[in-house]
């Protein structure tokens, strides 16, 4: 069955009412005209909540031979969405999962389920897609109840067939999709009270089902879209400027137009050109980038300078009014937080290819509807004229909302009259692409003489608001985020600011806990008032045996924890470090992690596992370097993402509450590695650590040594 | 300027012209329509480009095509045999040793060529081997259990005399 699913082609140029064709004269035909397919308008926020209600038959369609496709606004950059929606389906249809064919963010076929970001799919797309998928399941039993002349609840469906027990009868889902009644069933709105399966009866929604397609990963047969190509298609290359905020004031095209085969083209700032090879397309923008003249810009900012900068700039910082029960047991601390890269591996692509006025885009976007918005916007175009395609895509992070290259892509297409592929340097992905937020933290807090928290006082300048609730029990207790002037271009990142927040908390946490004399689970599980959030503090400490592991008295070593809870999430993680003359080493570390019932929990324990080690590189090493202006590391060989040499013993534990809600996992486990590892680092050499990345007097992070 | 190179690619012979100083990466992508090897940094630095020259691994988005004179070149596309996936596909299968799975061929080439020179690895091995290539979705853990799988599938066959 999969192989039939992965060779189902749909080809780019159809019509909406051609692709009802294509999947076989079933359910979408009434609809087709009708305004079901991503008609409701682009949003941000990541939700599944369109504006108004989707047909039944936007969301599934079953053909004549059975076949099922679902379809999602929903994007797979790696975060598991494709295996997640393909069971909310299946298990709502009631049918083997491989037996669902799911089309992900063609802004042509399918709803706008908004931006896949903010940990929203698991909350909000998946309950989206189970209640088409049972509607549609309630529907078919009752075209057949229908066709049969009996009530609807002495029918079942399943396994693709709704049958009846007395007298013995079943007919399949497509002998059903072909009934004329099928057409007006599936036109129907999708009803918001339709009744779910329950947990307790789950058979897909709860297993580990790997993601769908997985055989053209280890294959290369999967196009992301870098791969994807067009008929005379060329390779496109932008001019970017040399610094941060400098201006084009001239250039001459001149030695590109003369080489053969290559498109030049200026349109005020924006220069690009286009080639049958990216080499070609390389040399000629080299050969006009010497003739560029630029108006370079006079106060350009410079990483050393950043936290002084963001502070100076920082708006209507408030004061703290609370007075220190005891200020001999007061801490005021300022915790740092750098610019990072999301630095998927894939850089931003996309193919772009003009039919007319009509523009088909490729590109690896969270954002298709945003994106298709963007393309609307920068080429004067409506809506039906834009299709944004976005094919699986190797990596986001919360980098890839924004649409340039899918804008560029068209200007050179339109431009050379061919279709163009553009793909980002990685130069280019390190300095043109959106930053994390740096940010400064100030923390203010003190003790009451019995050592328990009485004061708490924490300002964010910069990266934002989010986990910034202090879940500790403090009599007094601010939390503000106030914005700044930022000096380089930032926008969202896995998780957002609940790293810096969480980071600078759960440190200065830390420190109150030495100055109370406590040890740092004690006194954490002795102010926390959330019951999951102790529960995966305890799990986690369980696991990495903290009580043993913190009473080693090897010099050299430490162990830190720390805690935190943002997005329905729920995280705690233990480290050990051991810190020598070459360096922090990261040897093992053990999370715990609640995320409410569990969809797929291999999925989820991928995501945890890669959340922490992705975590480690931003605590210890990850930094953009910036001088005037100019980007100074943007290269993997400067900027060190976490390799395998980094890897610690990861030992993690999926907390199942069938009780809760599922929450989106995508991101918060990412929140407590680094000031684990800060805490750590300061139990191993006395030395306190309040910046991301940890940097230590005259010492550098080192890769774990292989060898024992 | 341009130059001729004959190699085999996928065990297929070709005869390319191109200029001497373009990647090999964009003569298999643009030129042969092998887009499972992948750009990731152009430096050498990530190992999303990496293919099996004469069996060893090599950075393809670093490399001219001009050296490939005589050469035995396998991308992904070429490492399985006819329907059945080389150990090495089959154990990241297995192990789901993917997220987005953008590295996922240049891992794949390098732990063949890893099995290749040391067909049972220790851990470190598997570390030292596997360390010039990134997996940005930090998919490490599950990865070095495909390798180690991978190594005790291909050890079992080989001992199965086959």
């Amino acid at each position: 069955m999969e192989a039939t699913i992965t060779k189902t082609i749909i080809p780019s140029d159809i019509t909406r009412r051609g692709f009802v064709k294509l999947l076989g004269a079933g359910l979408l035909i009434a609809v087709s005209d009708g305004a079901t397919f991503g008609q409701a308008r682009p949003r941000r926020g990541g939700g599944g909540r369109t504006a108004k209600p989707v047909a039944i038959a936007a969301r599934v369609h079953i053909a004549r031979d059975g076949t099922i496709t679902v379809m999602t606004g929903k994007v797979e950059c790696g975060q598991g969405a494709r295996a997640e929606l393909t069971q909310a389906a299946a298990e709502e249809l009631r049918v083997p999962a491989d037996q669902i064919h799911l089309i992900m963010a063609d802004t042509s076929l399918v709803p706008d389920d908004g931006l896949t970001a903010g940990s929203g799919t698991t909350p909000r797309t998946v309950p989206s897609v189970r209640q088409g998928a049972a509607a549609a399941r309630a529907a078919l039993i009752a075209i057949a109840a229908q066709k049969w002349g009996v009530a609807p609840d002495q029918l079942d469906a399943r396994d693709g067939k709704v049958t009846q027990a007395s007298p013995k009868r079943e007919i399949t889902y497509g002998e059903l999709a072909g009934d004329e009644e099928a057409a007006k069933e599936f036109a129907k709105d999708t009803p918001k009270n339709v009744t779910l399966t329950p947990v307790s009866e789950w058979k897909v929604l709860g297993t580990p089902l790997p993601r769908p397609q997985g055989r053209d990963l280890v294959t290369g047969g999967h196009a992301y879209p870098s791969d994807i190509t067009r008929p005379g298609m060329l390779y496109g290359k932008v001019l970017r400027p040399i610094a941060y905020g400098a201006k084009l004031t001239s250039i001459d095209l001149g030695p590109a137009k003369a080489m053969k085969d290559v498109t030049a083209v200026q349109d005020g700032e924006f220069v690009g050109v286009a080639a049958p090879t990216s080499f070609l397309a390389e040399q000629a923008l080299e050969a006009i980038a010497k003739t560029a003249q630029w108006e370079r810009p006079t106060d350009a900012p410079s990483s050393k300078q950043l936290f002084e900068y963001l502070k100076q700039h920082a708006r209507d910082l408030p004061k703290n009014t609370f007075a220190a029960a005891d200020p001999s047991k007061s801490l005021k601390a300022t915790y740092n937080v750098a610019y990072i890269q999301h630095a998927p591996l894939e850089p931003r692509t996309a193919v772009a290819a003009w039919d007319g006025d009509k523009l088909t885009v490729w590109h690896g976007t969270q954002n298709p509807f945003g994106v298709r918005s963007e393309l609307m916007r920068a080429l004067g175009l409506a809506a039906d004229a834009v299709r944004m395609i976005v094919p699986d895509f190797g990596g986001g992070f919360g980098g890839k909302h924004t649409g340039e290259a899918a804008v560029e892509a068209a200007r050179l297409a339109k431009a050379a009259g061919r279709p163009v592929s553009l793909r980002w340097t990685r130069k280019e992905e390190f300095t043109w692409a959106y930053f994390r937020p740096a940010g400064v933290i100030e923390i203010e807090a003190s003790l009451d003489p019995a050592g328990k928290l009485a004061t708490w006082h924490h300002v964010n300048i910069n990266s934002g608001p989010q986990a910034m609730e202090t879940p500790y029990r403090t009599p007094q207790e601010h939390s503000q985020f106030v914005q700044s002037k930022p000096p380089l271009r930032h926008g969202s990142y896995r998780a957002l600011a609940s790293t810096a927040n969480t980071f600078a908390r759960e440190v200065a946490i830390d420190e109150l806990a030495v100055m109370a004399g406590a040890d740092p689970f004690a006194f954490r599980l002795a102010h926390l008032q959330d019951e999951r959030l102790k529960g995966v503090l305890e799990a986690a400490a369980k696991r990495f045996d903290w009580a043993g592991r913190s009473a080693r008295k090897d010099p050299k070593t430490g162990v830190g924890l720390a805690c935190g809870t943002e997005k329905g999430g729920f995280i705690a993680t233990c480290a050990e470090v051991r810190v020598d003359d070459d360096g922090i080493a990261v040897t093992h570390v053990a999370g715990a992690f609640d995320c409410g019932k569990v969809l797929n929990p291999g999925n989820l324990l991928n995501q945890i596992q890669g959340a922490i080690i992705m975590g480690m590189g931003a605590a210890l090493r990850e930094e953009m370097v910036f001088q005037n202006g100019v980007i100074r590391n943007g290269s993997f060989g400067e900027y060190r993402p976490p390799r395998f040499a980094d890897v610690p013993t990861l030992d993690v534990e999926l907390v199942d509450r069938p009780d809760h809600n599922s929450a989106g996992a995508g991101e918060s486990p990412i929140m407590a590695i680094a000031p684990a590892i800060a805490n750590a680092v300061f139990r191993a050499t006395g030395e306190r650590v309040r910046e991301m990345p940890i940097k230590l007097k005259g010492k550098s992070p080192q890769a774990r040594s292989s060898t024992p | 300027m341009d130059v001729t190179i004959h190699c085999a690619v996928n065990g297929k012979s070709h005869a390319v012209t191109t200029d001497d100083k373009r990647p090999l990466l964009d003569v298999l992508r643009e030129d042969l329509h092998l887009t499972g090897t992948r750009y990731g940094c152009g430096e050498g630095q990530c190992g999303a480009c990496s293919v099996l020259v004469d069996g060893k691994r090599v950075f393809s988005c670093n490399t001219p095509a001009a050296r490939m004179d005589g050469k035995q070149i396998t991308t992904i596309e070429g490492l399985a045999k006819g329907e059945t996936l080389h150990p090495v596909q089959q154990a990241f299968l297995e192990e789901g040793a993917f997220q987005c799975a953008y590295c996922t061929s240049g891992m794949i080439m390098a732990a063949a060529a890893l099995l290749n020179e040391k067909p049972n690895p220790t851990d470190a091995d598997i570390r030292a081997g596997m360390n010039g290539n990134i997996c940005r979705c930090c998919t490490y853990v599950r990865i070095e259990n495909a390798v180690r799988r991978a190594a005790k599938t291909a050890t079992a066959a080989n001992a199965g005399g086959r």
